[in-house]
């Protein structure tokens, strides 16, 4: 037993600590802490509606396109306009989130998650004559590291030649996820924090040219994906092979859906998406998505008591600072009052259970080429493979919708701002369901709420004291060794958090046994 | 011998977007700013960021802790975000220091007191941006509010934008390598470069004729100047118009949406309601010469 400190987890997005009880080298019990509170939903009362999709997407600047969509769907609704959309405005909505989404899923398993399976040292031994991996031997015979060292030492498993290759991955990656930002840009004007999409359509115009340069782009990222990201992710799950059965979860799994393929209906929950809408758990039967089920609790949050457990659409925000028995700024969402995991894996498994025929090639092929049976997909691995299939599936669809676009009709519809009225927005981020709804009075936002994936991922426990997503993965793992303890920061990752991350590991009765330092 | 240039970046109050906006560097890239020598003979070690570094944990808040310590006076402080000045600091923590977390403010006024110099990235680090929008729940100030309160002089260059353009960061870096830190004259009195932020928006714009003929888009996908719909070019210094965002690829009024002024302090609060026409500004008009005149036509 000890106490290992890991303050914080790097290489996720924002402020996050979580605490993991270890006791005979398997983890009894976690909090996970939500550590930066900047109150977005306060700031937004009193403001005109339509500044919500540019306010929302400053929540996240790595998934800021999905917050500008989830915003905008989520005013459409209000302004009764959901079903008028023209499709040009549909589709090259679809084409700026998917760019994002696609180019994000390539820079997690690059930038964020494969430094803890890459040797990025095995580099100094390289003697070809590719000058980028030359580049970086040179970096390390210099001897200042940062930002590739220090690192846990021990579990890196990759022969030689697979880590050189990779750490070459890793600098093309860089080059890919940028050209991804520039298809973004082509429609949304710039990339973080996009200006495209606006309530009522797109501020863009769908040319001829625009769609070329778009479609070319793309196909830079597809040949990436299927060339070089699906193939990494396959030797990274061939040389970690326990890493199938490492971080399994709640197996609850919720998928908002995401990519309108017709604009016809007004209610999201049912429309045509190319990610289907539902929760599928451990036995991959499908259920309908049901809007009304998602609450939010806070009694394990630091807010007010008397806020938990409403739906979104009347949820509050009202901080309370050392409420006792409160341990993060996260609320834990809820969905018909249990744990659900959201992300690629969600959506996968949803739009697989619905019985896509794309998505089953996919996935049975890739679970085929591993020799692993569909519940594999419940861990670390099965995370990391099924963003990477996300990663194609959205990809290989742009084109063909790009196609689509008609130069010279409309990309807007003119609307008229409602004195009173209340709107929701779902779609899909990279890192999962992510909801908005608001409440307008006086042609002002009265109440607005965001629910977003990471907050379902780690949230604190509900108030039944049930464990949030990736506590229930943490819980239960055997670390092999405390002072590298890489089974936590894998498992944690995995879930492609956005909040930066310290985890503390504590005896049952939370005395320190020694704080830990790797050289 | 190669120069090491030790950098920590701290992420305060914001949400990852500058970090982000640095990874599309296009030319130099970020490999070549952070793996390469920007320039012959000077190579930028970033010794902390925690978006992209492999250490985590008390093992990444030593890295920042020595780079401190050891090189004391001689490494660059980048600030990301704005820093919550309430009561207790209570909204915003980095890394622990015997069992207690560490307030970001605590942290931006170790980090600063021993810097070179300072540089604070994004409109919430340079003038508390989004992070500080009314009612500014948790008093998120920027970091020249932090420096000021605690008596901290340093070297301080603002490089605003939300975020900013990659070469507005990449660019002052390089300046300082090649130049030294910039003098007085180099920075206009919001301490930006005058060399990204010395024109307006509405100098440059390629819809500027439109605005002097009086051609006004009056819905998205219109053609003409985007005023009328909220664009805040003409209160709002960047190069945007010349440089173009992402690779040169396009930029917000290339898409025909209004500029919402995130590189001015006014952004968000006064530069909003973002889609409602400013109050009318006294402009002048490129066309004003040939107002009237025969030789027009």
């Amino acid at each position: 037993m000890g106490k290992i400190v890991i303050d914080p987890v790097t290489r996720i997005e924002g402020h996050l600590k979580i605490e993991a009880i270890v006791e005979n080298g398997v983890v009894r019990d976690v909090r996970a802490t939500g550590n930066l509170f900047r109150g977005l939903e306060i700031m937004l009362r009193g403001r005109d509606p339509r500044d919500a999709q540019i306010i929302t997407q400053r929540i996240c600047g790595v998934c800021p396109q999905s917050h500008g969509i989830a915003a905008t769907l989520n005013l459409d609704s209000a302004f009764g306009i959901a079903d008028k959309i023209p499709d040009n405005a549909r589709i090259i909505r679809n084409l700026i989130q998917g760019a994002h989404i696609a180019q994000d899923h390539i820079l997690h398993f690059y930038h964020l998650a494969a430094l803890d399976y890459v040797n990025v040292a095995d580099v100094a031994k390289y003697e070809g004559n590719d000058s980028q991996l030359n580049s970086v031997k040179d970096f390390i015979s210099r001897g200042a590291l940062g930002p590739f060292l220090p690192r846990y030492e021990g579990d890196y498993r990759l022969p030689k030649e697979v880590n050189q290759q990779a750490v070459a991955h890793y600098v093309k990656a860089l080059e890919i996820r940028r050209i991804g930002h520039e298809a973004v840009s082509i429609f949304g004007g710039k990339i973080p924090h996009g200006v495209g999409v606006v309530p009522g359509g797109v501020t863009s115009v769908p040319t001829v040219d625009n769609i070329m340069a778009y479609i070319w782009k793309i196909k830079i990222l597809q040949d990436f994906i299927d060339n070089v990201y699906i193939p990494d992710v396959l030797a990274v799950a061939g040389a970690y092979p326990d890493y199938a059965s490492i971080g399994v979860g709640c197996k609850n799994l919720l998928s908002y859906g995401s990519f309108d393929l017709d604009g016809k209906s007004a209610d999201y929950t049912t429309r045509s998406r190319l990610f289907q809408q539902g929760t599928v758990s451990a036995d991959l039967k499908i259920a309908p998505l049901d809007a009304s089920k998602i609450t939010e609790q806070v009694r394990h949050s630091w807010y007010e008591d008397a806020t938990s457990n409403l739906h979104p659409s009347h949820g509050e925000t009202r901080p309370q600072y050392g409420k006792p028995g409160a341990y993060s700024w996260t609320k834990a969402p809820r969905y018909d009052g249990q744990v659900y995991e959201v992300g690629p894996l969600a959506r996968v498994a949803v739009t697989y259970a619905k019985g896509d025929p794309k998505i089953k090639e996919m996935v049975e092929g890739s679970l085929k080429k591993l020799k692993a049976k569909p519940t594999a997909l419940f861990s670390v691995m099965g995370r990391h493979l099924a963003r990477a299939l996300s990663a194609k599936f959205i990809a290989d669809s742009l084109e063909g919708w790009a196609l689509q676009l008609k130069p010279g009709e409309p990309a807007y519809v003119p609307y008229e701002l409602p004195d009173e009225a209340t709107g929701m927005g779902i779609t899909e981020a990279a890192r999962g369901a992510l909801g908005h709804w608001v409440e307008i009075k006086g042609r002002k936002i009265a109440n607005y709420q965001a629910v977003v994936p990471t907050t379902w991922n780690i949230s604190p426990m509900d108030d039944k004291g049930q464990h949030g997503p990736v506590e229930q993965a943490l819980i239960g793992t055997k670390v092999k060794d405390e002072k590298n303890p890489f089974e936590i920061v894998r498992i944690i990752r995995s879930f492609d958090p956005c909040l930066a991350c310290a985890i503390h590991v504590v005896t049952p009765k939370g005395r320190e046994l020694g704080q830990f330092r790797v050289a | 011998m190669v120069k090491e240039i030790p950098v920590v970046y701290l992420q305060t109050a914001a949400c990852s977007g500058c970090a982000v906006t640095l990874l599309n560097a296009a030319s130099p890239t970020i490999k070549n700013v952070l793996i390469d020598q920007l320039a012959p003979g000077v190579h930028i070690n970033l010794r902390f960021h925690p978006v992209i570094m492999a250490a985590a944990g008390g093992m990444a808040i030593q890295a920042m802790e020595d780079t401190a310590r050891e090189k004391k006076g001689g490494y660059v402080l980048v600030v990301d975000g704005a820093v919550s000045m309430a009561t207790d600091a209570i909204y915003g923590a980095v890394g622990e220091r015997n069992g207690q977390p560490v307030t970001m403010l605590e942290r931006v006024t170790e980090l600063a007191r021993d810097a070179l110099a300072v540089i604070a990235i994004g409109t919430c680090a340079s003038f508390g941006g989004i992070s500080a929008a009314a009612p500014n729940p948790t008093n998120a100030q920027p970091v020249r509010k932090v420096l000021e309160a605690k008596g901290i002089k340093k070297p301080l260059v603002n490089i605003p934008g939300c975020p900013p353009h990659p070469d507005w960061f990449v660019g002052t870096v390089a300046s300082i390598i090649l130049n030294g830190l910039p003098k007085a004259e180099d920075l206009d009195d919001l301490l930006r470069p005058k060399a990204f932020y010395g024109k307006l928006i509405h100098e440059n714009c390629p819809r500027r004729a439109s605005f002097d003929e009086g051609k006004f888009a009056k819905k998205f996908g219109d053609e003409g100047c985007l005023y009328e719909l909220g664009c805040k070019g003409p209160i709002t210094y960047a190069d945007c118009p010349l440089r173009r965002w992402n690779s040169g690829t396009n930029w917000v009024i290339g898409a025909g949406a209004p500029c919402n002024g995130c590189t001015q302090p006014e952004f968000p609060d006064e530069a909003s309601p973002f889609y409602e026409k400013l109050v009318d500004v006294a402009l002048p008009t490129i066309g004003a010469y040939w107002a009237g005149k025969e030789e027009k036509k």
